[in-house]
């Protein structure tokens, strides 16, 4: 048998207009503990979706050989089969049910086809004492914690008798002392054999528990080492490496007072009460100042902005001054009305009606204005002429004002959720992961248009997870993680090294 | 066919965005296509002006209970409580003018305030307690029809006063009816000549000049054709009259108004309206007491119609209601149908059951093919879509 469990040759995978994965190459050694790292979008999702079969064999170009045997996956029930587990970032248990059937889902034991549940119960026993594990598999997962129901995942893995693991982002939301458990029970799995491919951000995990770290950025392989050649600082340069280019069209502009601040501001958990996701972050925004919020993924950066826009599902503490005067906002309608628009994380989801046309999405937070009667007709005539100002102004490339928006590529779709945004006239502009997803020349015209608005003495706050980005935009930084505000830094002199330090939990900062 | 290629790119135009025109043209033809049938089969007794004109008032209450349906389904929900709901304010109204004497108008009168403040209940417990609209109006099908049973003590109530009756039984005098037409011809030149002097004045493109007059001409000939034929009968029915003013104003409130342009967009994508700063519980507020108000009239049509209120009035008519809806493009997950659609949709549900009655086929055929209609309406509809 070879050395090597896995190996992926020349992968390619495209999306429409962005190619996620150039030639990556990635190979993993039998038996060991294999860190994947780089940054938010640098392609390790979509490159363990590939190896898992959630993209199925023939939408991607290259090889893989498992076991030294072509890999070829037409599902994800495919990957099972030969042995190969994903245990994803959101986790993908049924609340309802108990962990003995969560274990043995689309796999009971049965006789002619009635489940054998005493046979099911001893079984998810043996494979939690496994690992030392003390629930109950008669208990119902909703009532575990968010880390014992990641053991349960991993469980569920195994008893598929999975030889090839993989762990997306497993910590992100546990606690110190479930990471300490789960960390633990990586290394006797590895002990029985099992080998694991762990993505994650926490570079201190990474180095207590890998053999190997494999960095990719932009969708390629930046490089492959042995962790005891590695440092923490090393692998962060490996992940941010690279030169700002021409992207980012810096403009001058005026930055004004300080006429926006939000304090104190705590955001809790939907689910666990009295979890904070955000804690006690306050900022200042000043008049046509463009402010960039880095982070991680899972930082809180995205509850810190819907709670001040007003759309965030929980529970939130916190005040909020426009102009010196101490405002209340309890819905996205009266953040409207004070000026404050909010371009949502998610385009398609929170952002578009995509049965709708360009025209009807474009207006549709601000038909107010266009009432031209009390029975609220709309005047379509005025409507219209916004919508052609606009389509023409920030270049929407749409054959006609009346294409249904999934119609039309990301980056167009964006333009629409922004046009929305700039059609309520706002003072303040929220643009959440503003370029995700889309390619360069649209990212290049928003940043232009962010730029024409901060000169028209419009205050940007954009959160984003690409560093260059934060970088090449923002005048101001703040860096978040874990819900704290780690770090702020006026926009000079930063390096992308400086605020990943700082994102990761900014131990060299405080030391 | 009178349509040329040019004007139905116009229409696809105007209706663009929503992508409802071809399908309300697959549901005229299918029409179309159900009455030559039934033409054929009944050696042409049909296409007489006498049963178009009980054609046209057997879908008046199906027609009244879809147009409200249509609105609460393209905003994502569903309401079961209409046919219970419609029984209950036609007996009431039939109560108050039997029992009491009260006069026809105030009794119809209160019985619409009733239909409004059940809407309103059903819709307060879905918008503000968060309960899902089937089963509150599930709760609304069994309670308002126990209510019915329990007022009327499962009486049949008999006979209505004449002004009552005048509603669901009286016609327009020929002369009338073509004054009618006449008024209704100008409206729509006016209309139209309006839009496109407003066009000039922003500076808008305007359509070519001969497609607004054939479309003009077009409107006028149906006017007509329609008046003609209702005329070589008794005249135009009170009752289609009432169906087609409540279209046209529902109509005029889902494609033009403010209101009705959040109602897609609540059914479109109920994050992204929230996002949009639309109150979605308001809304979903007023849409429940607009179909509680359209379920009282059409409760009130069918007593006057029938000249008695009974307790098994509107039994199964929410399904009808529904199914008209879906016909007409509506589409169940929201965000996707016409008001104009759920009345063509109710039109071809009372074609089936007026035709094959006329063929003396035993009613329960009638059921089936209803039922193999609307799975076959729903069926195209998403063949089309994955193409």
């Amino acid at each position: 048998m070879s050395e090597y469990i896995l190996e992926m040759y020349n992968i390619t995978k495209e999306f429409p207009g962005i190619r996620a994965l150039d030639n990556v190459s990635f190979k993993v050694k039998r038996g060991e503990i294999h860190a994947l790292c780089g940054e938010n979008g640098a392609g390790k999702s979509t490159l363990m979706k590939i190896l898992s079969g959630v993209y199925p064999y023939g939408t991607y170009s290259g090889d893989i050989f498992f076991n030294g045997e072509k890999l070829i996956l037409h599902s994800i029930k495919d990957a099972e089969k030969k042995g190969i587990a994903i245990i994803h970032q959101e986790l993908a248990l049924i609340k309802e049910l108990s962990v003995k059937e969560n274990i043995f889902i689309g796999n009971e034991p049965n006789k002619n086809g009635i489940v054998d549940f005493d046979q099911m119960y001893l079984n998810a026993k043996k494979i939690l004492q496994q690992f030392n594990l003390d629930i109950d598999p008669n208990t119902l997962v909703k009532n575990l914690g968010v880390g014992q129901q990641q053991l349960v995942e991993i469980a569920k893995a195994l008893s598929k008798n999975a030889s090839l693991l993989i762990l997306d982002e497993p910590t992100s939301s546990l606690t110190e002392a479930d990471v300490e458990i789960l960390l633990k029970i990586l290394k006797k799995l590895k002990e029985n054999g099992v080998t694991c491919i762990y993505i994650s951000h926490k570079l201190d995990e990474v180095m207590e528990i890998a053999d190997t770290v494999t960095v990719i950025r932009d969708g390629k392989t930046i490089g492959t080492d042995s962790a005891k050649n590695l440092t923490k600082e090393k692998i962060i340069s490996m992940m941010v490496g690279r030169e700002l280019s021409q992207l980012y069209p810096r403009e001058k502009h005026f930055i004004g007072e300080v006429f926006f601040e939000v304090r104190d501001f705590n955001v809790y958990d939907t689910k666990i009460q009295n979890r904070r996701i955000v804690k006690n972050v306050s900022f200042k925004l000043r008049k046509g100042e463009i402010l960039g919020i880095a982070g991680l993924i899972g930082a809180g950066r995205t509850e810190l902005v819907s709670s001040i826009f007003g759309s965030y599902p929980g529970k939130w503490t916190g005040d909020v001054y426009l102009e010196g005067k101490k405002i209340i906002i309890k819905n996205p309608s009266d953040a409207l009305k004070y000026g404050i628009a909010m371009v949502p994380e998610d385009r398609k989801k929170e952002g578009l009606i995509s049965l709708m046309s360009v025209k009807e999405n474009m207006t549709i937070s601000n038909l107010e204005n266009y009432k031209k009667n009390l029975i609220g007709t709309i005047n379509e005539n005025r409507e219209l002429l916004d919508v052609k100002d606009y389509i023409k102004k920030i270049n929407i490339k749409t054959s006609h004002f009346s294409t249904q928006v999934k119609n039309l590529s990301g980056g167009n779709q964006q333009k629409v959720v922004l046009a929305k945004n700039l059609l309520s006239k706002p003072k303040i502009l929220i643009l959440d992961e503003p370029t995700r997803g889309i390619d360069v020349g649209a990212k290049y015209e928003i940043y232009k248009l962010m730029f024409s608005l901060a000169k028209e003495g419009i205050s940007i706050i954009m959160i984003s997870s690409e560093l260059p980005e934060i970088l090449g935009i923002s005048d101001r930084i703040i860096v978040m993680h874990e819900g704290e505000k780690k770090g702020e830094f006026e926009n000079k002199n930063v390096t992308q090294e400086m605020i990943m330090q700082c994102a990761i939990g900014g131990r060299s900062n405080n030391d | 066919m009178i349509k040329s290629d040019k004007t139905e790119k116009d229409i696809i135009k105007r209706f663009s965005g929503l992508n409802l025109n071809i399908k309300l043209y697959t549901m005229v033809l299918a029409l179309v296509a159900i009455w030559i049938i039934f033409s054929v089969a009944t050696d042409g007794n049909f296409i007489t002006p006498r049963n178009i004109s009980n054609l046209l008032r057997q879908t008046t209450v199906t027609g009244i209970l879809a147009i409200g349906m249509v609105f609460v389904i393209i905003a994502g929900q569903i309401d079961l409580s209409v046919g219970s709901l419609l029984g209950l304010t036609g007996g009431i109204a039939a109560i108050l003018n039997v029992w009491y004497n009260l006069n026809g108008l105030v009794s119809i009168f209160v019985a619409l305030i009733i239909g409004i403040l059940l809407g309103l209940w059903n819709g307060w417990w879905v918008a503000y307690r968060n309960v899902p609209a089937f089963i509150v109006t599930l709760a609304g099908l069994l309670v308002f029809r126990g209510i019915l049973i329990g007022i009327s003590k499962g009486y049949t109530i008999a006979p209505l006063s004449t002004d009552f009756q005048f509603i669901g039984q009286a016609y327009l005098t020929p002369s009338s009816g073509y004054i009618l037409g006449v008024v209704a011809v100008f409206l729509v030149i006016y209309l139209v000549l309006n839009s496109r002097k407003t066009k000039a004045k922003y500076n808008l493109e305007l359509p070519p000049l001969w497609i607004d007059m054939l479309k003009i001409a077009i409107l006028i000939f149906f006017i007509g054709l329609f008046i003609f034929i209702l005329n070589l009968y008794r005249g135009v029915p009170l009752s289609v009259l009432i169906l087609l003013i409540l279209m046209l104003v529902f109509s005029y409130i889902s494609s033009k108004t403010v209101f009705g342009r959040r109602v897609y967009a609540i059914g479109g994508n109920v994050e992204a309206a929230k996002l949009s700063g639309i109150d979605v519980k308001k809304i979903t507020l007023i849409l429940f007491a607009l179909n509680g108000l359209l379920a009282a009239f059409a409760g009130v049509l069918l007593t006057s119609t029938l000249n008695a209120a009974s307790v098994s009035a509107g039994q199964n008519a929410e399904l009808d209601a529904i199914a008209a809806s879906v016909i007409g493009g509506a589409s169940l997950s929201g965000g996707v149908g016409t008001v104009f659609g759920a009345v063509i949709g109710a039109l071809v549900m009372a074609s089936i059951d007026n035709g094959m009655s006329m063929l003396n086929s035993p009613p329960f055929w009638q059921f089936v093919v209803k039922g193999l209609i609307l799975l076959i309406a729903v069926w195209v509809d998403v063949i089309s879509k994955n193409k």
